[in-house]
């Protein structure tokens, strides 16, 4: 179902209005709560870690601690999850509910390919939304840490702004571009999949809807181990 | 271009240029004698569930076979292999005189461009209005909105609701839904059209609406369609009565008697995956089956 849906980004009909008002729907929409949760996890980082780093004296490193976790993991997965718990589930009850409603056979029968029609869109959707949302998680976490840093612990901005800079690496952000990417076709993937395969009237949609969401987010947890790793081996990341 | 194929389909009131010149015209024509669906040795199972065991039959031009059984009986899944949204494990299955048991989804599409599709709950796109789930073919087809309109509003009329255009299928009632679902079924003007259980839960004069809907195009259309139901109203109104355009150039509704004898409805009753019953209504009555005395009486 993935590699037609992917196919059915590149070959016609391309639907791209459907593919809008997905990418309006899972980007635009996700955006008040992907920054709620970077801008709070960015600050919970400094909170957790500035004592720490205060008794070794490195206090001027809480910038570059809190950023390089937010870009390379906290950023991807903690979006992703979000996501995947607010679009998977949207995306899993909508195909569901057409899918009892025999909607998907109606399309099929008027001729239309709904993995073209409904799932490409989707997955294009997650594709650009993903790690657009992901990097703007870590930069309002950023803020976050800043913000908790200088306000509670009277760390200059200045201070924690350069030690951001000196922390991140090109490699940190494009891994932390990658892992999203990963991550929306495994959400679009398997909320698609679990929609369209409800069975069992309105109890299957629930039942569907619970299962994506379950799934997706244990996918993405155990991929991100992957991930983390290879991305250690391919951009040559410090591995030890 | 559908525009232009589907000018025959008329607004009740008119006279349809296949009145004259269909069923009873057109009995030479060797393009009528190959069936427009044919059923051949169909065996399809779930598992170690036999649904359809053998099933053999055929839907010939303009005929409307209506399949009668109880739930479960296997009458839904018939119209699904036709559609191709199931494969037989084995059998054959004939649209058109073409073999499409193992066309591919792709193939499909050119096949059910053919053949309209009626659901049990009208199956409309919860996110489209009316005008958008009857356009949704055409659209798909890029067709500009000037074609499009003329069509829907053709359609619509052709359903009695051209008042219903611009509202959304949850204002709609039960009855509206499966009438868009038929007006939606018929764009593009099939030459099959599949109902599957269209009357279930209607109240008896809606039901009695979707059933003229299906005669005026069996008898002023020359549509084959396979009518999926297990309400006996609906047998009734498909066996004694047809669609005929009087003087005034009305579609009225007459009795079948001393005018007339309908020869294109045939009754197959399911029971089980199998076929315990195929031929006329009168037949149908007279049978001795047990299960099919039952289903008559209704206890």
């Amino acid at each position: 179902m993935t590699a037609r849906a992917v196919g059915g980004i590149f070959k016609g009909p391309r639907y791209f209005t459907e593919t809008i008002a997905q990418m309006d729907a899972i980007g635009v929409g996700s955006l008040t709560i992907i920054m709620l949760t970077g801008f709070f996890t960015g600050g919970v980082l400094t909170i957790q870690t500035f004592p720490t780093l205060a008794f070794w004296g490195q206090q001027g490193q809480t910038g570059r601690l809190v950023a390089v976790s937010l870009v390379r993991e906290l950023g991807p997965v903690l979006t992703a999850l979000m996501v995947a718990g607010r679009v998977g589930s949207a995306i899993a009850a909508e195909l569901g509910s057409m899918t009892v409603s025999q909607q998907i056979d109606a399309m099929r029968a008027l001729g239309t390919d709904p993995i073209r029609k409904l799932v490409a869109p989707r997955m294009l959707a997650l594709l650009i939304a993903l790690p657009l949302l992901t990097v703007i998680a870590d930069v309002v976490g950023i803020g976050g840490g800043a913000f908790a840093a200088t306000s509670l612990y009277g760390l200059s901005i200045g201070e924690f702004l350069n030690s951001v800079r000196e922390g991140i690496t090109t490699d940190d952000i494009l891994g932390g571009v990658i892992k999203p990417t990963c991550f929306a076709v495994i959400i679009g993937a398997v909320a698609c999949y679990k929609g369209l395969n409800t069975e069992g009237g309105t109890v299957g949609v629930g039942r569907s809807t619970t299962r994506a969401v379950v799934t997706a987010s244990i996918v993405v947890i155990v991929a991100d181990f992957f991930l983390a790793r290879a991305l250690q081996y391919i951009l040559g990341m410090p591995a030890q | 271009m559908a525009a232009t194929e589907s000018q025959h389909l008329t607004d009740p009131g008119e006279v349809s240029r296949n009145a004259a010149g269909s069923t009873f015209a057109e009995v030479d024509d060797q393009h009528r004698i190959i069936p427009a669906i044919e059923f051949r040795n169909v065996l399809l199972a779930f598992d170690d569930r036999v649904i359809l065991d053998r099933l053999s039959f055929k839907v010939l031009r303009g005929e409307t076979k209506i399949i009668l059984g109880g739930s479960g009986g296997g009458k839904s899944t018939i119209i699904k292999l036709v559609l191709g949204l199931l494969k037989p494990d084995e059998g054959q299955v004939l649209v058109d005189g073409e073999d499409i048991t193992d066309y591919t989804e792709a193939q499909m599409v050119a096949v059910r461009k053919r053949i309209g599709m009626v659901f049990q709950e009208g199956a409309l796109f919860d996110s489209l209005s009316v005008y958008d789930n009857v356009a949704y073919r055409l659209h798909e087809q890029g067709l500009s909105e000037d074609e499009v309109e003329p069509e829907v509003r053709r359609m619509l009329r052709f359903v009695n609701l051209e008042d219903a255009i611009d509202k959304m299928p949850a204002e709609l009632s039960g009855g509206m839904r499966r009438r868009v679902g038929i007006a939606r079924a018929l764009i593009g003007d099939p030459k099959i059209v599949l109902f599957d259980e269209p009357t279930a839960g209607l109240d008896p004069p809606t039901a009695r609406t979707i059933c003229e809907l299906a005669m005026k195009l069996r008898d002023l259309e020359d549509v084959s369609s396979i009518f999926v139901t297990h309400e006996m109203n609906n047998l009734d109104y498909l066996c004694s009565e047809y669609a005929v355009v009087n003087e005034e150039g009305q579609v009225v509704f007459e009795r079948e008697g001393e005018r007339l004898c309908l020869t294109n409805s045939k009754v197959m009753m399911m029971k089980e995956g199998k076929v315990i019953f195929s031929g006329t209504d009168e037949r149908l009555r007279k049978a001795e089956d047990p299960y099919i005395q039952k289903f008559l009486r209704g206890h």
